[in-house]
Formats: structure tokens, C-alpha cells, sequence
């Protein structure tokens, strides 16, 4: 569903408070309240109904996939998206990235007193955005209130599980020299766009998250290629250089990327540039790097780039046994260097 | 965007390759005097293309490098100790002081943040009149009229709480400084394209007359490098000795006479300590006296001791071109990003770091 046309069709329920106070975290009454004025209501399912402890249900034979994740960005909004949102995406495509499809979510809240209800509402809102377009249900939950100035509005924790799919066998050990490396959209347009409004730079272009859930793009390549796929990963923090150099040192093999080959949207480039930023080691969201057997490589992409989310989906280097445990880029003007695992937070250069 | 894929164009970068190729005979040593050329040459992997001949060595045009032990620590101990407000340009935050980066003070509790524009400093100094709001006012002559901007902003506006901690450093003088040792054996320099652009290029006629050295005001972009690399090739293959300019869509001869008039207004130059190099003479800026109201070390009056760098460290040498990075004993091994010994090591922009990320030369130093 569209993001508006659900905003709109869950207004806010009228309420007496206007804010969340440490009370809202109580687990009395004034807990009651809050979670009574609509959270149920908006995250419905028959295992949330239940309102127990914890979320009971059947399971299949197969291999299960389980991951956590704890979000805890500032801004909680931006454009593209909210803290929810990511909340949800975030953990679906961890899962995703061990080949697994979400089913059930847990969702925990760490609420600074203080913060507006319309906020928390808005967050509720991104959840059940993503969680729908995900397909995932949300089956237990949590929510502590600490004081103010002891958190930054909102802080969330999602833990999720799903089943793997059975043509999968991702893992570091399978990645074999010759591989290649795919990634499935232009690269640090979540890092910029949550950058330009931290900052408070304005740019002529607003630039836009893409948190989004990747889990039926992964799906269908699993159906597709099964085991050809040998390793996913999503380059979240530290970005597409750290994801690389992580792995270059498990599988002691050398990557060896080609910038010319690297999609990334004109906008963020040039609010790379004016940053001082390189966009290797800018942030993601919703893109994943796959490393792909050599002869399914082409295949790949063109699976990849026939759909809306993943069309500028590009093969961006090869796995070699040259220079292992390194990541080496060739330039653009047909130089080479080293790209490096980051320090700390990349920090913008002077001039 | 196109302004700049243009001077990143591989077919151009490599006729002027082959064209160095083609006019080099002898070997040469050159030095990109700024630390974004050194960052450009390494990033794009240019001086691996380039010519056995032509030797590129760094020099000291990095000014999170030559910024004075002694200031960071000042820097930090306003931070912390005083509750000011420090705001700074992002690279200065990594760079150790001799107790602990300003990065290491804000996890302590500090208030430090990160601006790209010390105008915004002013702004936060305005919306907060309670508290003290100090910039760290680092740089050569480019990021000088901004800072010098900032100063005659907060007059104007009648912001009491605002004030500059100030490193500036001039590029003429450090040339002067680099030529003048003994041990440098630099035949020719690329020239700081940035901060011609305020300065114009005047300051560089007289150094080319006194030590009979080609001088080619150069950009930033791979196109930039290498046609002033050719530049510089050409002049010492024919013997000769010229300034030149390859940058002059951007750089005016007079410079931006605006920016300077400002530059003026706040700052007069002063002897200068560098990082690494010792004191140069009249080689930086300091805030003039009838504005001592908004030079942060006159304000607080802080007098910190000063503590003698790492002797492992052999900042001086790279920066003056002597020695190359990877020819200390210490790069890689006991000196990283990480755990800098000294400041050539913190910023991307510093000649260590610079090799350390992006060198082939990595592979002889991990373990």
C-alpha cells in the first residue's frame, strides 16, 4: 500500500495526553492506556491479540533463521522514512540476508519521556507500513519509558525469525575465487539523505532514503539460483567498504572492485563531494551485496534489473585469490588503491 | 556533477600520461605542496601511473597536520574544562592530543560538534546566549575568510559568546621553510590551486626568482594533476623556471580580492609553530588586537604545558619531503589510523594516512 493512503486511513485516535510520560512505562494503568489507543489496533494479528507474554506458534521442518537488531537513529525522521520503518526493515533484511523470509517479529520500545504522542503515533504508522509490505506480523512487544535526557526520543529493538529458503546455502565458506560481486541499487543514499537533514544542509535535490525490505528480491533469486548464490549482505553502518574488507579477512581472498562499475545517484555523489564524504563507507539501507557464482553472474542481473527495486542492480568486482585479505579499486582514470576498513565514523574533510 | 566528471575523464588523464612518458628524460622530484592533491594523487591511484622518472613527494599543505600539539590540547581543555561550546571542522576531532582528541572529550561529556561552516557557529553562539561558543578556526589561507567572516558576523550582530581558537597557516612561508633545509631535494612544485584561489598567485613570482624552481598552480581533480605534472615536467626537461598556472578556471591572478580585504580586516600574520616542522616565521594569522574580544586564547587566557612530540615520529621529514611515509620505521606497525604517533597519520588528508588507505604499499605493512 501506498505510505500516504495509509497515514491517512490511521489517524489518530483522540487521546487525554499529549505526551508519553515515564507513567506510560509503568505497566499499570497508564501503560494500559497507551497501548489500548491503538497500538493493538494497528498491529493486529491473532498472536498480538492474544496480549500474553510472549507469541506461541506452529513451525515447519526446515532451518529457521533468528536475528536482532536495535535502532537508534537521530533523526527519527527523515526523508524517506522513520525509525519504525527501519526498525522493521532493518531486521526482515538481516533475515533476508540468511536467505530467510521474516514471519514474526518482537518490538521493543525505549521511550524518552517527553516525546509527543503524534511522533510516537507516526513511528506505530511506519511500522505497519513495513510490516505489511514485508508480509512480517509483529507477535510480541515491549515498552519502557526512561527519563528525559536518558534517552533521544525513541530508541527500538526488533528481534525476528523466519524460515530459510530450501535452495539456500549462503555462507563466507562457500565464496570462491572468481565469484562475482553484485550489489542491487546505486550505494549511500541512506547514509546522505540521514546526513542532510542531521546537518541541516539543504541540497537543490532532496535526497531520499531507501530503506525498503529486500526479502522478495532475495526470495526470488534463491528460487532462482539456489546455491549459486553463495553470500548476501546488507552494508548497513561502515557501508560497502567495510562489508567487502569483512569479508576479504574471513575468506582470506582478495575482492577486487571496479569504480567506474559502482551505481550511485548523481545527487549523492555530488553531496559526497561537497561533504568530503567517499561514498564506499556512506551508510545503506536498502540495498544488499550478493556474491554470485561466476556463471550466473549475468543471469543474476538481469533478474535483478527487470524489477522496479533492483534496477540499477550492477556486478561491481571479482573475487580473486590476488592480494588476499585486501579490497583493491580500480580508479576510474585506470589507477589502483587499497580501499581500507574504516577507522571510527567517517569524519568530513577540512577542504 | 559535470564540472567535475569532466577532469576525471580516463582518455585525458591518460594522453597526458603518455605525453609525460614522451617528455621525461631524466629523473625529477616534485612536490604537491597540499594535502588535497596528496589525496587525490593516492585516491585515484595516480602516482602508480605515473613515470619511474617523476618522483611526487608530500608536502606539508595539511593543515589538521601541522596544527600544534599544544592547541588540541587547548582545545580539548576548553571542551572540557570550561564547558564551552567547541565546535570544529570534522577532521580536526580524530587527531590526538597529547592526553586526548577532541573526539575522546566529547565521549567524556563534552560538547563538541562537528560544523562545516563557522557561520553556523555564530548562529548556535546567537540562539545560545548563556554559553561560550568556540570555533576551531584550522586552516591555510582557504578557510581563512570564512573564519575571518565569522568574527565580523558576530560584531555585526552584537554575539558576545563567540569567539575563534586559531591555527592558520600560510602556504608561501612553508615552501620557503621546505627549500631552506639542507637535507630537502626538491626540484619543482605543484601549488596549492585552493588557496590561489583566495590569495591569487603573486606570493609565488619572488620564490621562483629566488630558488630558480618551477611553480605550476595546480587543481585537485585527476585531469588537474596530472596537466600540472606535465607542466612542472616540461620546465625542468627545457631548464627552465616559470610560474604557471593550470588551474585558471578557477584561479585569478589577483584572487578573490574580497576574501582577502576580509582575511585582513580580522587577522594579521604572525610567526607560526607548525606541527612537525618547529616555528616558521611570519607563516600564520592571528586574531588583531582591537578584536582580542573574539580570539578564544586571549578570552580564556589558557596556558597549558607543552608537551614534546612522540620521538618515534618523523612528521617533520615527511612533511618536508625528506623522507617518504612508508620509510619510517614506525608506519603500519606501532603508527595507524587507529593509533596515530603523529598527525600526518590522523588526516585522510596527511601524507601517512593517505599512503596507509590507499597505497599498494599496504601489502608489505599488514600483518
Amino acid at each position: 500500500m501506498d505510505k500516504i493512503k495509509m497515514q491517512l486511513q490511521c489517524p489518530m485516535p483522540k487521546l487525554d495526553f499529549d505526551i508519553i510520560t515515564l507513567g506510560h512505562g509503568s505497566g499499570g494503568l497508564l501503560t494500559n492506556r497507551l497501548l489500548d489507543s491503538g497500538v493493538f489496533d494497528l498491529l493486529k494479528n491473532e498472536l498480538l491479540d492474544e496480549r500474553h507474554d510472549g507469541a506461541r506458534f506452529p513451525v515447519t521442518n526446515g532451518q529457521m533463521a533468528f536475528s536482532t537488531d536495535s535502532y537508534v537513529i537521530s533523526p527519527i525522521f527523515f526523508p524517506g522514512g522513520n525509525i519504525g520503518e527501519l526498525a522493521v526493515n532493518g531486521t526482515v533484511n538481516d533475515l533476508a540476508m540468511c536467505g530467510a523470509r521474516a514471519q514474526y517479529l518482537s518490538l521493543g520500545f525505549i521511550i524518552e519521556e517527553g516525546l509527543r504522542m503524534e511522533e510516537f503515533w507516526e513511528v506505530l504508522v511506519g511500522i505497519k507500513f513495513a510490516a505489511e509490505n514485508a508480509g512480517v506480523k509483529i507477535v510480541t512487544g515491549d515498552t519502557k519509558v526512561v527519563e528525559r535526557g536518558k534517552g533521544d526520543k525513541i530508541f527500538i529493538n526488533t528481534s525476528g525469525i523466519g524460515m530459510v529458503h530450501p535452495k539456500s546455502d549462503i555462507g563466507k565458506g562457500r565464496v570462491q575465487p572468481g565469484d562475482k560481486i553484485i550489489v542491487s541499487g546505486p550505494i549511500a543514499s541512506h547514509g546522505i539523505a540521514i546526513l542532510s537533514v542531521r546537518q541541516g544542509l539543504e541540497f537543490e535535490t532532496a535526497m531520499v532514503s531507501d530503506t525498503t525490505n529486500l526479502n522478495d528480491s532475495v526470495m526470488e533469486l534463491l528460487d532462482q539460483f539456489g546455491s549459486g548464490i553463495r553470500l548476501l549482505h546488507d552494508p548497513t553502518r561502515g557501508g560497502v567498504a567495510t562489508v567487502l574488507n569483512e569479508l576479504a579477512r574471513d575468506t582470506r581472498l582478495g575482492m577486487d572492485l571496479t569504480e567506474a562499475q559502482i551505481p550511485v545517484l548523481e545527487e549523492v555523489m555530488g553531496a559526497c563531494e561537497l561533504l568530503g564524504l567517499d561514498p564506499l563507507y556512506v551508510a545503506n539501507e536498502g540495498i544488499y551485496i550478493a556474491v554470485v557464482a561466476p556463471e550466473i553472474a549475468d543471469a543474476v542481473l538481469k533478474t535483478l534489473q527487470s524489477r522496479e527495486k533492483t534496477a540499477r542492480a550492477a556486478l561491481i568486482g571479482t573475487v580473486t585469490t590476488e592480494h588476499p585479505r585486501q579490497v583493491l579499486l580500480h580508479s576510474k582514470i585506470g589507477g589502483k588503491r587499497v580501499v581500507n576498513m574504516p577507522v571510527g565514523e567517517q569524519l568530513p574533510r577540512i577542504c | 556533477m559535470k564540472f567535475m566528471t569532466e577532469f576525471r575523464d580516463a582518455d585525458v588523464v591518460a594522453q597526458y600520461m603518455e605525453e609525460i612518458r614522451r617528455t621525461v628524460t631524466r629523473p625529477w622530484t616534485i612536490m604537491e605542496v597540499c594535502g588535497g592533491q596528496t589525496h587525490s594523487l593516492v585516491k585515484n591511484g595516480i602516482l602508480q601511473l605515473l613515470p619511474e622518472q617523476v618522483r611526487m613527494v608530500h608536502g606539508p599543505g595539511c593543515p589538521v597536520c601541522v596544527t600544534p600539539l599544544n592547541l588540541i590540547d587547548k582545545a580539548v581543555h576548553l571542551a572540557l574544562d570550561k564547558g564551552v561550546i567547541l565546535c570544529s571542522y570534522g577532521d580536526m576531532l580524530r587527531v590526538p592530543g597529547s592526553k586526548m582528541s577532541l573526539l575522546e572529550a566529547k565521549a567524556a561529556g563534552a560538547d563538541v560538534r562537528i560544523l562545516y561552516s563557522p557561520l553556523e557557529a555564530v548562529k548556535i553562539a546567537a540562539e545560545t546566549p548563556g554559553r561560550e561558543v568556540v570555533f576551531f578556526a584550522v586552516g591555510f589561507e582557504t578557510t581563512a575568510p570564512a573564519n575571518a567572516l565569522s568574527v565580523l558576523h558576530a560584531q555585526r550582530l552584537g554575539v558576545k559568546n563567540y569567539s575563534i581558537l586559531t591555527s592558520h597557516v600560510l602556504v608561501p612561508p612553508a615552501m620557503e621553510a621546505v627549500m631552506n633545509d639542507e637535507e630537502a631535494q626538491i626540484q619543482a612544485f605543484l601549488a596549492a590551486g585552493h588557496v590561489c584561489t583566495i590569495m591569487g598567485i603573486s606570493e609565488y613570482g619572488p620564490l621562483v626568482e629566488r630558488y630558480k624552481i618551477p611553480i605550476v598552480v595546480t587543481g585537485f581533480e585527476p585531469v588537474d594533476l596530472v596537466q600540472g605534472i606535465l607542466m612542472t615536467v616540461r620546465q625542468l626537461e627545457r631548464g627552465e623556471h616559470k610560474l604557471e598556472n593550470q588551474y585558471s578556471r578557477v584561479v585569478r591572478a589577483e584572487g578573490n580580492p574580497e576574501a582577502i580585504k576580509v582575511i585582513r580586516e580580522v587577522f594579521e600574520e604572525s610567526d607560526r609553530e607548525w606541527r612537525g616542522i618547529g616555528n616558521i616565521p611570519h607563516s600564520g594569522y592571528e586574531v588583531r588586537e582591537e578584536l582580542a574580544a573574539y580570539d578564544a586564547d586571549k578570552k580564556f587566557a589558557v596556558n597549558i604545558e607543552k608537551v614534546p612530540e612522540s620521538p618515534e615520529c618523523i612528521a617533520g621529514l615527511v612533511l618536508k619531503g625528506i623522507k617518504k611515509p612508508h620509510e619510517c620505521p614506525a608506519f603500519g606497525k606501532k603508527c595507524t589510523p587507529q593509533f596515530p604517533l603523529g598527525a600526518p597519520m590522523v588526516s585522510s588528508e596527511g601524507a601517512c594516512a593517505a599512503y596507509y588507505h590507499f597505497s599498494q604499499l599496504l601489502e608489505n605493512v599488514q600483518p
